[in-house]
C-alpha cells in the first residue's frame, strides 16, 4: 500500500484505499479485544502482571476503549464508506489517493495517540481521554479528509437520486467532524467545572449517536438488500429513521449525568428524549428485518447476512435497555455499574461491530475479487465472536445487578467485589473468545488475500461455493 | 445533479435540526451553568488543584511540573510569630493560575467581586508567582461568603517565604497528587461523584451545582468498582492506612482487586536507601503460601515522591 502514496491517481487500483483501511480495521479490532482480555484478566486476578506502570489496568484501559473505537469500528467504517459510497453513485472513489493518505495518517495518528495515552498523558475526559492536540488530529487528518472524500463522490455521482446508506454515510461524516470540534471544547478554550463534565459527556453521547450508530445502520442498509437481491422493504421508513436519529439522538446527552447537579429541566429534557431513541431504532430494525422476507435462509447459510442480521437483531435489546436505563426510574439502580458496561459491549461489540464485520468481509472479497479463504474459519469467527461476546454481557449484566442492588442496600463495598468475582473471570474468558475469534479472522483475511479463489468478473462472492 | 429541490429543502431541515438541537443541549444549558457562584468546596478544590490535572503543555506528561501546593501555616512567614493554623495555597513563580484567578467570572457574581475587590485578585501574576487564601466574609443572615484572597497583594506574602515557614511536614502536593490519579487512572474505578440515591449515607453528600467551578478535568468517573472517594478522607486519614493500601491493597483488605501502586514509590525510599522490590515480592508471595507470620514490611516513601503526592491528594477528599 505505501507504494501508492506516491503513485499518480490513475495508477492506483480502485479498492485500494478501502482495501487498506479494511485491514488496518482488523489488526485494530485484534490489538483492541487483546487487551480488552487483558484488562478484563487484571480485574479478575489482580496480581496477574503486577509492579508495572505500563501494564497497570489504569494505563490501559482507555487504550482498549480508543483501539477499538477509532481503530476498529472507525476504520471499518471507512473501509465501507470507501467501497459503498461510489458503488451506490455508480462512480468511482472521488480520490483514491486522498483515501490512501487517509488510512496512512489514520494509522500513524492513532498509533501515535495510543501510545502517548498509554504514557499516561491524557486529558482526564472519558471518550475524549486524548489531549487536544492528538484530537486536531483527528478532526484534520482523520474525520475531515474521509468527510470530503465521501462528499465529493456522492456530489460526482452518476445515479439521478442518493440512496439511504449514502445520506447516513454524508450526515455523518459532517455530524462527527461538528462533534469532535464542539466536543473538545474544554480543552481548546480550558472550560472547566460543570461546563466540562457537561461536554465530555455531550461528546460521549453524540459520537455514539452520530457517528457510530447510524453509520454501522448504513451499512446494514447496503449489505442486506445486495447480498440478499431483495429491494429495501421501505424508503419511507428509511426517512423515519434519518430524520429521527437527527432529531432524537443528538440531544439526550445530559441523561449520562443523571446523578450529577445538572440542571433539572436539562436531566428531564434529555430523558424523555432518550426514549424517543425508540423511533430510530425499531425504524432500522423493522426495515432490516422486513427486507430479509424469502430469504431467511441467508440467515443460515451466508456468512455476511448471518453477522448482519444477528447485529440487528442485537439492536433490540440495545434499543429496549438504553430507552429505559436512562429515565430516573431505572438510572438510580444501575447507574455506573457493570449494568452500563454490560449495554456499553452491547451497542459496540454485539450491535456495531457485526454490522461492520459483514461490511469488512463483503468488502475485501468484492475489491480483491477474492472469494473467502475458508468457510470454517469464517463460521468460527462468528461463533467465537457471538459466544464470547453473550457470555461477556450476560455476566457483565449480573455483575451490574449485584452492584446496584450493593448500592442501594448499603452493602460494604468490599461484599459487592467478591460477590462479583466470578462475574469477572466469566467476561475475561468471554473476551478472550472474541480475541481469539479476530485472530482467526486476521489470518483468514490475509489468506483470503494470498490464495481465495479468484471471483470471475461480473460475478459476486456469495454465488461461488467455498471450497474450504 | 446536486441540485435537486428535495435535496436543498433537506438540508435546511438537517441545519435546523441539528442547529436546534446544539440550541437546546448547549446554548441553554450555559445560562444555568455560568450564573453559578463558587461555593467553598469549588474555591478550596480550585485552588488546590490549580489550573489543570489532565494533560497541558505545563505539564504534558503529568509528572507534577509548575504545580501549586497547599501549606498550613503556624507561624506569620513575614514576622516568624507563631499564630492559629491557617491554610494558604501557595503557587510558585511560573505556575499557571488557577482558573478563577484567570477568569474570574467563572466564579459567579458575589464571588467574582468580593475576590477582585477584597481579594484583590487582579494583581496576581504568572511570572511572579502569589499565595491565596481561602477568606470569608459574614452574611446578613449569619452565613458565610467564601471567596479568594491574593496574600501576596493583601499581606505582601511571598511563595518562597510561605513554603519556608510551613516546612515540609505541614505541605501537601494535592495538586500532583491529582495528576497522579488521573495519569493512573484510579477514576476508572473510584469515582468523584457520590449519586444522588442512598449513596449519600456511605459515600456522603452529593455535590451541589456550585462545587466544580474551576475544576478541571471533573473526572467524575462512570464505571464504579471501587468506592466513590469524593469525601474519602472524612472516612479515612490514616496516611498509614493509605500507604500500605497503595503498596499493595491486599495487605489491608485481602479480597480487594485494586491494582499494587508500589511503583508510585520510586527507586528509593525516605531515607535514600534502594527499595528491593524483587525481594518484597518474593516475600509477600511466601507470607500469601503461610510460610511467613507476617508480610514484609512497606518501605516508607520519600518525601519527594509520587506515593506521597497521592496520598496528600486523598487525604484531602474531604
Amino acid at each position: 500500500m505505501f507504494k501508492y502514496l506516491f503513485a499518480r491517481s490513475e495508477d492506483i487500483p480502485e479498492g485500494s484505499a478501502a482495501v487498506y483501511f479494511g485491514f488496518s480495521a482488523i489488526t485494530w479490532f485484534v490489538i483492541g479485544t487483546g487487551l480488552g482480555a487483558f484488562n478484563a484478566a487484571k480485574l479478575a486476578f489482580p496480581d496477574f502482571v503486577t509492579g508495572l506502570e505500563f501494564v497497570s489496568f489504569g494505563h490501559m484501559r482507555q487504550v482498549h476503549v480508543h483501539a477499538v473505537i477509532f481503530g476498529w469500528i472507525s476504520m471499518a467504517f471507512a473501509m465501507a464508506m470507501m467501497y459503498m459510497t461510489p458503488a451506490l453513485g455508480n462512480t468511482k472513489l472521488w480520490s483514491e489517493k486522498l483515501g490512501i493518505w487517509n488510512a496512512f495518517l489514520w494509522n500513524v495518528g492513532l498509533s501515535l495517540g495510543l501510545t502517548l495515552l498509554w504514557s499516561g498523558m491524557t486529558s482526564g475526559r472519558e471518550y475524549s481521554d486524548f489531549p487536544w492536540f492528538i484530537d486536531l488530529y483527528i478532526a484534520t487528518f482523520m474525520t475531515i479528509p474521509l468527510g470530503i472524500n465521501v462528499w465529493m463522490t456522492v456530489i460526482h455521482r452518476k445515479t439521478q437520486g442518493i440512496y439511504t446508506t449514502n445520506w447516513f454515510f454524508a450526515s455523518a461524516v459532517f455530524m462527527v467532524s461538528i462533534v469532535f470540534i464542539v466536543g473538545n471544547l474544554p480543552e481548546w478554550f480550558h472550560l472547566t467545572g460543570l461546563t466540562e463534565a457537561y461536554l465530555t459527556w455531550w461528546f460521549a453521547h453524540n459520537v455514539l449517536g452520530l457517528w457510530i450508530t447510524p453509520v454501522a445502520a448504513a451499512i446494514a442498509y447496503y449489505t442486506i438488500p445486495k447480498v440478499t437481491g431483495n429491494p429495501l422493504y421501505s424508503h419511507r421508513i428509511g426517512h423515519l429513521h434519518f430524520w429521527s436519529v437527527v432529531v432524537f439522538y443528538s440531544t439526550p446527552a445530559a441523561h449520562h449525568l443523571m446523578s450529577a447537579p445538572l440542571p433539572e429541566w436539562l436531566k428531564s429534557f434529555a430523558s424523555v428524549e432518550g426514549v424517543l431513541i425508540l423511533v430510530p431504532a425499531v425504524a432500522f430494525v423493522s426495515n432490516i428485518l422486513l427486507t430479509m422476507q424469502g430469504k431467511w435462509n441467508m440467515f443460515v447459510e451466508n456468512l455476511e447476512i448471518r453477522f448482519t442480521v444477528t447485529g440487528c437483531l442485537m439492536a433490540i435489546p440495545l434499543n429496549m435497555q438504553g430507552g429505559f436505563q436512562q429515565t430516573r426510574a431505572i438510572n438510580w439502580y444501575i447507574h455506573g455499574t457493570g449494568w452500563i458496561v454490560a449495554h456499553a459491549h452491547l451497542a459496540l461489540l454485539g450491535f456495531s461491530t457485526f454490522l461492520e464485520a459483514a461490511a469488512v468481509y463483503l468488502g475485501l472479497q468484492t475489491l480483491m475479487k477474492r472469494k473467502l479463504y475458508s468457510l470454517t474459519l469464517g463460521n468460527l469467527h462468528f461463533w467465537f465472536l457471538l459466544i464470547g461476546f453473550t457470555t461477556y454481557w450476560v455476566s457483565m449484566t449480573i455483575a451490574g445487578l449485584i452492584q446496584g442492588a450493593g448500592k442501594i442496600y448499603e452493602v460494604p463495598y468490599i461484599d459487592v467485589v467478591m460477590a462479583e468475582h466470578p462475574y469477572m473471570i466469566a467476561r475475561w474468558i468471554g473476551g478472550s473468545l472474541v480475541f481469539t475469534g479476530n485472530c482467526f479472522w486476521l489470518y483468514n483475511m490475509w489468506m483470503t488475500a494470498r490464495a481465495g479463489t479468484v471471483i470471475p468478473e461480473g460475478r459476486m462472492a456469495h454465488e461461488l461455493a467455498y471450497e474450504r | 445533479m446536486v441540485n435537486f429541490r428535495e435535496y436543498k429543502i433537506g438540508a435546511r431541515f438537517f441545519g435546523l435540526a441539528l442547529g436546534g438541537s446544539m440550541t437546546i443541549t448547549l446554548f441553554m444549558p450555559s445560562f444555568d451553568l455560568r450564573n453559578v457562584n463558587a461555593t467553598e468546596m469549588a474555591l478550596d478544590k480550585q485552588l488546590w488543584a490549580g489550573h489543570e490535572s489532565g494533560f497541558s503543555l505545563d505539564d504534558p506528561f503529568l509528572t507534577g511540573e509548575h504545580r501549586p501546593v497547599r501549606v498550613t501555616l503556624k507561624v506569620d512567614p513575614k514576622t516568624g510569630q507563631p499564630m492559629a493554623p491557617t491554610v494558604a495555597y501557595v503557587y510558585p513563580a511560573g505556575t499557571p493560575l488557577p482558573n478563577g484567578v484567570d477568569h474570574p467570572d467563572n466564579l459567579g457574581n458575589i464571588v467574582e467581586q468580593l475576590s477582585r475587590d477584597k481579594g484583590r485578585i487582579g494583581e496576581a501574576t504568572k511570572s511572579q508567582g502569589a499565595v491565596f487564601l481561602l477568606s470569608s466574609e459574614p452574611q446578613g443572615d449569619g452565613s458565610k461568603q467564601f471567596y479568594i484572597e491574593n496574600a501576596s497583594a493583601t499581606k505582601g506574602w511571598n511563595p518562597e517565604e510561605v513554603m519556608k515557614a510551613a516546612g515540609d511536614e505541614n505541605t501537601y502536593h494535592a495538586s500532583y497528587g491529582k495528576s497522579i490519579f488521573v495519569r493512573e487512572g484510579c477514576w476508572w474505578c473510584h469515582t468523584l461523584l457520590p449519586e444522588e440515591t442512598q449513596d449519600w449515607q456511605v459515600f456522603g453528600a452529593p455535590p451541589m451545582l456550585g462545587d466544580f467551578n474551576g475544576e478541571s478535568p471533573t473526572a467524575f468517573g462512570s464505571d464504579r468498582k471501587a468506592p466513590d472517594i469524593l469525601h474519602v478522607g472524612s472516612r479515612n486519614s490514616s496516611r498509614e492506612w493509605m500507604m500500605l493500601h497503595f503498596f499493595n491493597p491486599r495487605l489491608v483488605q485481602p479480597h480487594s482487586i485494586m491494582p499494587r501502586f508500589d511503583y508510585l514509590w520510586g527507586p528509593v525510599d525516605d531515607k535514600g536507601q534502594k527499595i528491593d522490590f524483587d525481594k518484597w515480592r518474593a516475600e509477600y508471595n511466601e507470607y500469601v503460601d503461610g510460610k511467613r507470620v507476617t508480610p514484609p514490611e512497606v518501605p516508607m516513601y520519600a518525601s519527594n515522591s509520587d506515593a506521597r503526592a497521592l496520598i496528600d491528594f486523598v487525604l484531602s477528599l474531604k
